[in-house]
């Protein structure tokens, strides 16, 4: 097994394990979207409206829940200095660690998304289309989210600390993510416009994402 | 292979922790690193594994990998045990010695540790002294030369301190290189010693 391998497996293993993120980010999800429909009423042509937008701020929230801990876990324990004296280069190492995340949190919410829809008021075509925002839009929020995990590695209670410094940089993803899938509902605007702007930005956080995370580490173990 | 220290000082919170430390070890040599609290002995294994930045000196692990840092190919037994309660005792050491390059099959470094009969137990149920026991149980699942160990007999009892030693012990005859901070003996025979003190710092 090569060193990324088991760091994805061992990631992975701690994130559904009792006490992992996992369950929690799918929960507050649920309860979020599921609390919606009886704040704002039964009003099907507004739920119709801002569900997509419900449902891509709550996949925002839940999958902040669990990043704080992404790099804080490894560093409380110790873990991260091995981690640094292993043989894989530490953007790698990130890299990994932010799929595992979304493995175990993104996914999850992709895969819940169309049950949930339900509630919301959503057709057959605008649940197809909203998983496929969320599905392309949710590793962006996970990559850019590592920055703000990376930072927050060495402070106490960088939870708060992390919402502040990531929320910012998804504005972006959030704006597009739901043009999209609204593009899909009710128009005007082509499909495709919004979403190739949303699968760039998510191109470039992959990128972006491990690099600043990386030199974010590195900076804070001296 | 040589590990050697030319000049090394370290520099931390503001402050000079040591300076002009100089010392060689060969294979098969140990240096047990003594000093009063404070003296900077976690210090001075945390710069060999280049977690901690040298303000000045130079370390050189001649007759190594030219490919590789010495951090990596050192093995590094901290304070810390590096171990996730939530997976079990196998599954722990089955990371670190796939991270580190070691063999996927766990069981005979489990047994060198004496844990074999807990290998299925959530690391979070083990005592103090099995968490020590389980990291070392991963130098043995990954071979590296170079071994830094923070006081290693720490929270160790009599039986598995005499088994830590027959570990070293093997890891020596095998060609290998122990660095060890410790205030007292670790069951190495014939190991160097290197005092830190103030004195020398100032």
């Amino acid at each position: 097994m090569t060193a990324l391998t088991a760091l994805l497996v061992r990631d992975m293993r701690i994130a559904v394990r009792v006490g992992g993120g996992a369950l929690i980010g799918v929960l507050f999800f649920l309860v979020v979207v599921t609390l919606t429909p009886f704040a704002i009423g039964p009003d099907l042509a507004l739920l119709k409206r801002i569900g997509p937008a419900i449902l891509w701020l709550a996949a925002l929230l839940a999958s902040l829940l669990a990043l704080d801990r992404l790099f804080a876990g490894d560093r409380d324990d110790g873990s991260l200095d091995l981690i640094l004296m292993g043989r894989a280069p530490l953007e790698l190492v990130v890299a990994v660690k932010g799929l595992a995340h979304w493995l175990t949190t993104g996914l999850p919410l992709v895969i819940c998304a169309p049950l949930i829809g339900l509630l919301l008021n959503l057709d057959l075509p605008a649940e197809g289309a909203l998983m496929l925002t969320l599905f392309v839009g949710t590793p962006a929020l996970t990559f850019i989210g590592l920055i703000g995990a990376a930072i927050a590695a060495t402070l106490r209670r960088g939870g708060l600390l992390l919402a502040i410094i990531v929320l910012p940089l998804t504005v972006p993803i959030l704006i597009f993510g739901v043009a999209a899938a609204n593009a899909a509902i009710v128009g005007p605007t082509p499909f495709g416009t919004p979403f190739t702007i949303l699968c760039a930005l998510t191109l470039a956080s992959l990128v972006v994402g491990p690099f600043a995370a990386a030199a974010a580490l590195r900076q804070e173990m001296e | 292979m040589r590990l050697i220290a030319v000049e090394l000082a370290c520099h931390r919170g503001g402050r000079d922790v040591f300076a002009g430390v100089n010392f060689a070890v060969a294979s098969g040599e140990a240096l047990i690193i003594t000093g009063r609290n404070g003296a900077g002995k976690s210090s001075l294994l945390r710069t060999v594994t280049g977690l901690v930045r040298l303000a000045a000196g130079r370390l050189d692990l001649e007759g190594g990998n030219p490919e590789l840092s010495i951090a990596e190919q050192a093995h590094y037994l901290g304070h810390q045990d590096a171990l996730k309660g939530s997976l079990s005792v196998a599954e722990n050491l089955r990371f670190w010695a796939g991270f580190f390059g070691g063999s996927d099959d766990v069981a005979e470094a489990l047994d060198a540790v004496g844990l074999g009969a807990v290998a299925d137990l959530p690391a979070a149920y083990l005592s103090a002294g099995q968490r020590r026991r389980l990291s070392i149980a991963r130098l043995v699942a990954a071979p590296r030369p170079l071994w830094l160990l923070d006081e290693p007999t720490s929270t160790l009892d009599v039986a598995a301190q005499n088994r830590l030693a027959e570990l070293m012990g093997t890891h020596l005859a095998g060609g290998g290189l122990i660095l060890a901070a410790s205030h007292g003996p670790i069951g190495l025979g014939n190991a160097q010693e290197l005092r830190l003190d103030r004195e020398a710092a100032a």
